[in-house]
C-alpha cells in the first residue's frame, strides 16, 4: 500500500532542514518534529539542572552551589521536565502521528496547530529567560502559596514562572481542541471509532483531559498574578484569602496532568508491544476502556497529593480510596500487554526493549504508588526522597522509556532512516541501569527520613551534646544517619544517565547522515502510518484509504485471514 | 540540665517508631510492602518469563504466531483480582486513620503549640486550669521537650509560609498552614532525643529548618518547665553584653523576660543555654557559634532573617558571654 508516487512526491516533500518553511509551516509533520527538536532542547536544560542536583547531593554539608541557586535548579527541572519536555514530545508525537494513523491528511485546524506550538515555545523561553533577569524561580514546581505571595517571593521570578506557564498552558488547550476534533472528525472512512489504533483512542482521552484540566490551572495563574501584581489576596491567609485553595486548584489539573502525560506512554506501548511480539494486542475493548476509566478517576484524586495538609479525616479516606481505585483500570492494562507477549514471537529490537523497559519499571512506580495512596503511609512518606523515587519511576522509567520506545520506533517513519540498532542497545542497557541507580536508591533514603527539596543535609545526628562552663554545648557521640551513601549512587546513576542521553544523541546524529533506508514500513506493522512513504509526503496519502479493521495493514498483508473476521 | 542518657537512635527512619502513630502507620506499612511485594514478583516474572521463552530465536520460524484478541473469562478475572486486593487494602487503610487520627486527647495531655517561622520552631507552652482554661506558661524554641510516656497534643500554626512538622519516629507530618490550626499527637514510649526536620519547602534555608523532641522522664521534665518559667538570670559579670542587646534593634526581635526585650520575630532567648542547639538544631549551642552568629547570620546561614551588626569584636565577645549567662 505504498500509496504516494515518488515523482510528485518530490515535489511536494516537506521542507528541508534549515528553510524558513520551518517558521512558516502549518504542516502536522513539521510541527510534531519542531515540538519534538525544543522539547529536546529543552531537555538538555532540565537534565544539566538535575546533574547540579546531584553534584550538590553527592556528599553531606557540601555547597556547590548556593541555596537560592539550588532552589532555582530543582524548581525549574521539574517546572521544564513536565511542561516542556515530556507535554511537548506527547504532544509532537500526536501531531505527527495521530493525523496518519487515522488516515488524515492534517490536523483539523493546522493554522490554531502552528500558533499552540509558537505559544508552547515562547512560553518555555519565557520562563528560561528569567535565569537572565535576575534570577529563575524557586517556589518549587507546584509553587505552593503563601511562599509565591510577594512579601515572601520579592523578585520578578515568580511572575516569569507564571507568565511561562500561561502562555504554554493556552497553546495547550489549542492543541487539545485540535487533536479532540482531529479525531473526531477526521477519521478515514470505515474507520469506526472503535477501530482506531490504540495510540490515537488514549490521545484522544489525553486531549480531553488537557481540556479539562488546564482550564482550572489558568484561572489559578491569574489570580496568583492578581495577588502579586494588584493587590488580590486569593491565597494570602493574612488578608483573609486561603493557601490550601491553591493547593486544590493546582492538583486538580496536577494529577489530570499525571495521566496526560502517561496515557500517551500508554499509547505508544499498545503500539509497540503488538507489532514487535507479532501479535494482536490482547482485548483491544479492555484496553480502551481502562482508558476512559483511568481518565475519569483521575479527577477525583487530586487531593491525595495533601494527605498531609490537615483536611478532614473523610476526605483523607475519600481520596486515599478513589486512589486505590486506579489501581485496578492500570492493572487491567499491565496484564493486557503482558498477555500480548505471552505466546508472541519477541523482537527485541530498540523500540521493544524500551517499551519492556517502560512495562517492567512502571509496575514499581505503579506499586510504590499503592503504598503512597494509603494517607497513613503517605503521611510518613510525602515530601521525602521516596516519593521523588515514586514520581520518577512512573515519569521516567515509565513515561520516559515509552516515548523513548516512540522514538525509535517512529524514527524512520519522520526521517526515512532506522537508528543504530547496537547503539540503541547501549542506549537502552545504559538508561536503565543508570535510571535504577538514581532513582532506587531514592526510596531508601526517603524512608531513612531524608525530605527533598533540601540543598543540603548534615550526615549525623546526636542524642547528646555536654555542657562545660565558659564554652558551652559540644558535640558527644554523633552517629550516621545513613542517607549519604544512598545519594552517592544516585550521583553515580545520573552521570550514567547523562552517558546514555550521550549515545542516545550521537545515535541520532550518525543515522541521520549515513543511516540505512528504513522504506516506508521497517517494522512490519499494522497501523496506517507504515502505509505510506517514509517520511511520508506533504499530503501524506494519495489517496485516502477504507479501513474495515483496527490493523488495515494485517488485513492487507494477510487477505486470508483478516482482522475484521475477528473483531 | 543533662538529659537522661538515652539508649535510643539517631535514626530518622520511620521504621524505627517509637510512638503509637508512627507504629500504626509503620504496621500498615509493611503489610502493603508485602501485598505490593507479592504483585511485583508476580507481574516482573512473568515478563521475565515471556521474554525468556518467546524471544525470537535463529530457529523461530518466520512465519506469524497465532493471533488472540483477547479472552472476557480472564478479563473479568484480573479485573475482580485486583479489586479484592483493593477492598482489603481500603479496610485496613481506614483503621490506621482511625487509631492515628484521634478525636479526643487524654485529660491530662500535655498542650503545646508550635508555630512554623522561616526557618525555626517555636514552642508555647499552655497550662490547663481544672475549668479547661488555657493559659501561657512560656515560649522557647526549637528543642520540644515532652514528658516520657504522657500523650503529647501538639497545635500546629505557622507565622508565614507552609511548613510541615515531622518526627519520623514519633508521627507521621502534618503541614504547618498559616490561617488554619492543624492537629498532632504522639505519646513516647521512651526517654532520649528524636530528630525531626521541616518537610514542606519552605524558602531559601527549608534545608536547615531541623528539630528535635527532647523526651524526659517525667521528674527531669517537671524540673526543666518550672526552670523554663522563670525570667531571665540578671548575672552580674555581664552587664555591659546586657545593656548592648538592650540598645541594640536585638529587642525588636527576640524576647528575654525579665527585659525590655519583647520582640516575637525571632526565637525567645529568655533560657538560651537551656537548648543544646542553635540554628533550628543545626549546630552546637556554644560560645564559638554565638560569636560567629552575631558577627553575620548569614555565614552560618545564608538567607537567614537576622541582620549582622557589625559589631566590633570586643562587643562580640561581651554579647556571647551575655547570652551564654542566659540559663
Amino acid at each position: 500500500m505504498a500509496i504516494a508516487e515518488p515523482e510528485l512526491q518530490h515535489e511536494l516533500r516537506p521542507a528541508r532542514w534549515f528553510s524558513h518553511t520551518w517558521v512558516t509551516t502549518v504542516d502536522h509533520k513539521q510541527i510534531g518534529i519542531l515540538y519534538l527538536l525544543s522539547a529536546v532542547g529543552f531537555m538538555v536544560l532540565g537534565g544539566l539542572e538535575a546533574l547540579v542536583i546531584r553534584m550538590q547531593l553527592v556528599f553531606a554539608d557540601l555547597h556547590l552551589v548556593s541555596p537560592r541557586v539550588f532552589n532555582q535548579f530543582f524548581t525549574m527541572h521539574g517546572t521544564t521536565m513536565i511542561f516542556f519536555v515530556v507535554m511537548p514530545i506527547l504532544v509532537g508525537f500526536a501531531n505527527y502521528i495521530v493525523p496518519l494513523q487515522i488516515g488524515a491528511r492534517d490536523m483539523a485546524f493546522p493554522r490554531m496547530n502552528a500558533f499552540s506550538y509558537w505559544l508552547f515555545l515562547f512560553g518555555g523561553l519565557l520562563l528560561n529567560f528569567s535565569f537572565l533577569a535576575g534570577g529563575a524561580p524557586d517556589v518549587g514546581w507546584f509553587a505552593y502559596a503563601p511562599l509565591t505571595e510577594y512579601a515572601f517571593s520579592r523578585s520578578a521570578a515568580t511572575d516569569y514562572w507564571i507568565i511561562g506557564l500561561l502562555v504554554s498552558g493556552i497553546g495547550s488547550v489549542g492543541g487539545a481542541v485540535n487533536l479532540v476534533t482531529t479525531i473526531l472528525c477526521l477519521r478515514a472512512p470505515g474507520m469506526k471509532l472503535s477501530k482506531v489504533p490504540l495510540f490515537t483512542w488514549m490521545m484522544l482521552f489525553t486531549g480531553l483531559e488537557m481540556l479539562i484540566a488546564f482550564p482550572p490551572l489558568t484561572a489559578a495563574q491569574i489570580m496568583l498574578l492578581f495577588d502579586r501584581q494588584f493587590g488580590a489576596m486569593f491565597f494570602d491567609p493574612q488578608q483573609g484569602g486561603s493557601a490550601v485553595l491553591w493547593q486544590h486548584l493546582f492538583w486538580f489539573f496536577g494529577h489530570p496532568e499525571v495521566y496526560i502525560l502517561a496515557l500517551p506512554a500508554f499509547g505508544i506501548i499498545s503500539e509497540v508491544i503488538p507489532v514487535f511480539s507479532r501479535k494482536v494486542i490482547f482485548g483491544y475493548e479492555s484496553v480502551a476502556l481502562a482508558t476512559v476509566a483511568i481518565a475519569f478517576i483521575s479527577f477525583g484524586v487530586w487531593a491525595h497529593h495533601m494527605f498531609s495538609v490537615g483536611m478532614s479525616r473523610t476526605l483523607d479516606v475519600f481520596f486515599s480510596a478513589a486512589t486505590f481505585l486506579i489501581a485496578i483500570p492500570t492493572g487491567i492494562k499491565v496484564f493486557n500487554w503482558i498477555a500480548t507477549l505471552y505466546g508472541g514471537k519477541l523482537r527485541l529490537q530498540a523500540p521493544m526493549l524500551f517499551a519492556l523497559g517502560f512495562l517492567s519499571m512502571f509496575i514499581i512506580g505503579g506499586l510504590t504508588g499503592i503504598m503512597l495512596a494509603a494517607a497513613p503511609v503517605d503521611w510518613q512518606l510525602t515530601d521525602t526522597y521516596f516519593v521523588v523515587a515514586h514520581f520518577h519511576y512512573v515519569a521516567f522509567g515509565g513515561i520516559l522509556f515509552g516515548l523513548m520506545a516512540g522514538g525509535y520506533y517512529w524514527f524512520p517513519k519522520m526521517t526515512g532512516k532506522v537508528l543504530d540498532e547496537r547503539l540503541g542497545r547501549w542506549n537502552f542497557w545504559l538508561l536503565l541501569a543508570g535510571f535504577n541507580l538514581t532513582f532506587g536508591p531514592m526510596h531508601i533514603a526517603g524512608i531513612l527520613g531524608m525530605p527533598r527539596r533540601i540543598y543540603t543535609y548534615t550526615a549525623w545526628r546526636a542524642q547528646q551534646y555536654a555542657y562545660t562552663t565558659g564554652k558551652g554545648w559540644e558535640v558527644r557521640n554523633p552517629t550516621d544517619v545513613g542517607w549519604e551513601i544512598w545519594n552517592q549512587l544516585a550521583t553515580l546513576g545520573a552521570f550514567v544517565l547523562g552517558a546514555a542521553f550521550l549515545v542516545f544523541f550521537w545515535n541520532i546524529y550518525r543515522t541521520l547522515r549515513r543511516g540505512p533506508d528504513a522504506g516506508p514500513d521497517p517494522w512490519d506493522a499494522w497501523t496506517l502510518e507504515w502505509a505510506t512513504s517514509s517520511p511520508p509526503p506533504a499530503y501524506n496519502f494519495e489517496t485516502i484509504p477504507t479501513v474495515r479493521s483496527r490493523r488495515p495493514l494485517w488485513d492487507e498483508k494477510h487477505p486470508d485471514d483478516p482482522d475484521w473476521k475477528h473483531e | 540540665m543533662s538529659v537522661a542518657l538515652a539508649t535510643t537512635s539517631n535514626s530518622l527512619s520511620v521504621f524505627e517508631a517509637a510512638s503509637p502513630p508512627a507504629a500504626s502507620i509503620r504496621d500498615l506499612f509493611f503489610l502493603i510492602l508485602f501485598i505490593t511485594a507479592v504483585i511485583f514478583l508476580l507481574t516482573e516474572g512473568l515478563i521475565v518469563y515471556c521474554i525468556w521463552r518467546f524471544r525470537r530465536k535463529p530457529e523461530t520460524s518466520p512465519a506469524e504466531p497465532p493471533q488472540i484478541y483477547g479472552s472476557n473469562p480472564i478479563e473479568v478475572a484480573w479485573t475482580i483480582g485486583p479489586a479484592l486486593v483493593v477492598f482489603v487494602l481500603f479496610l485496613v487503610m481506614v483503621r490506621t486513620v482511625a487509631a492515628v487520627r484521634v478525636r479526643e486527647q487524654p485529660a491530662d495531655a500535655l498542650h503545646v503549640t508550635v508555630i512554623g517561622h522561616q526557618w525555626w520552631w517555636e514552642y508555647e507552652y499552655y497550662e490547663t486550669s481544672p475549668s479547661g482554661e488555657k493559659r501561657l506558661l512560656f515560649r522557647t524554641a526549637n528543642e520540644l521537650h515532652v514528658p516520657q510516656n504522657r500523650a503529647v497534643a501538639l497545635e500546629l500554626k505557622s507565622a508565614d509560609v507552609i511548613h510541615s512538622f515531622w518526627v519520623p519516629r514519633l508521627a507521621g507530618k502534618v503541614d504547618v498552614v498559616p490561617g488554619h490550626t492543624n492537629h498532632l499527637w504522639f505519646q513516647v514510649w521512651e526517654p532520649g532525643v528524636y530528630h525531626g526536620q521541616c518537610a514542606e519547602y519552605c524558602g531559601d534555608q527549608h534545608a536547615n529548618m531541623m528539630l528535635r523532641v527532647v523526651v524526659d522522664p517525667p521528674g527531669e521534665f517537671d524540673a526543666w518547665l518550672k526552670n523554663e518559667q522563670q525570667p531571665a538570670r540578671d548575672a552580674p559579670d555581664v552587664r555591659v553584653g546586657r545593656q548592648l542587646f538592650a540598645s541594640l534593634a536585638c529587642v525588636e526581635c527576640h524576647t528575654i523576660r525579665g527585659t525590655r526585650a519583647e520582640g516575637r520575630f525571632g526565637p525567645d532567648l529568655t533560657h538560651l543555654m537551656g537548648r543544646q542547639t542553635l540554628i533550628a538544631t543545626t549546630t552546637p549551642n556554644n560560645r564559638d557559634t554565638l560569636h560567629r552568629w552575631v558577627r553575620n547570620p548569614h555565614d552560618l546561614k545564608p538567607g537567614a532573617k537576622m541582620p549582622s551588626f557589625q559589631l566590633s569584636e570586643g562587643q562580640l565577645r561581651e554579647m556571647a558571654a551575655y547570652l551564654e549567662s542566659l540559663r
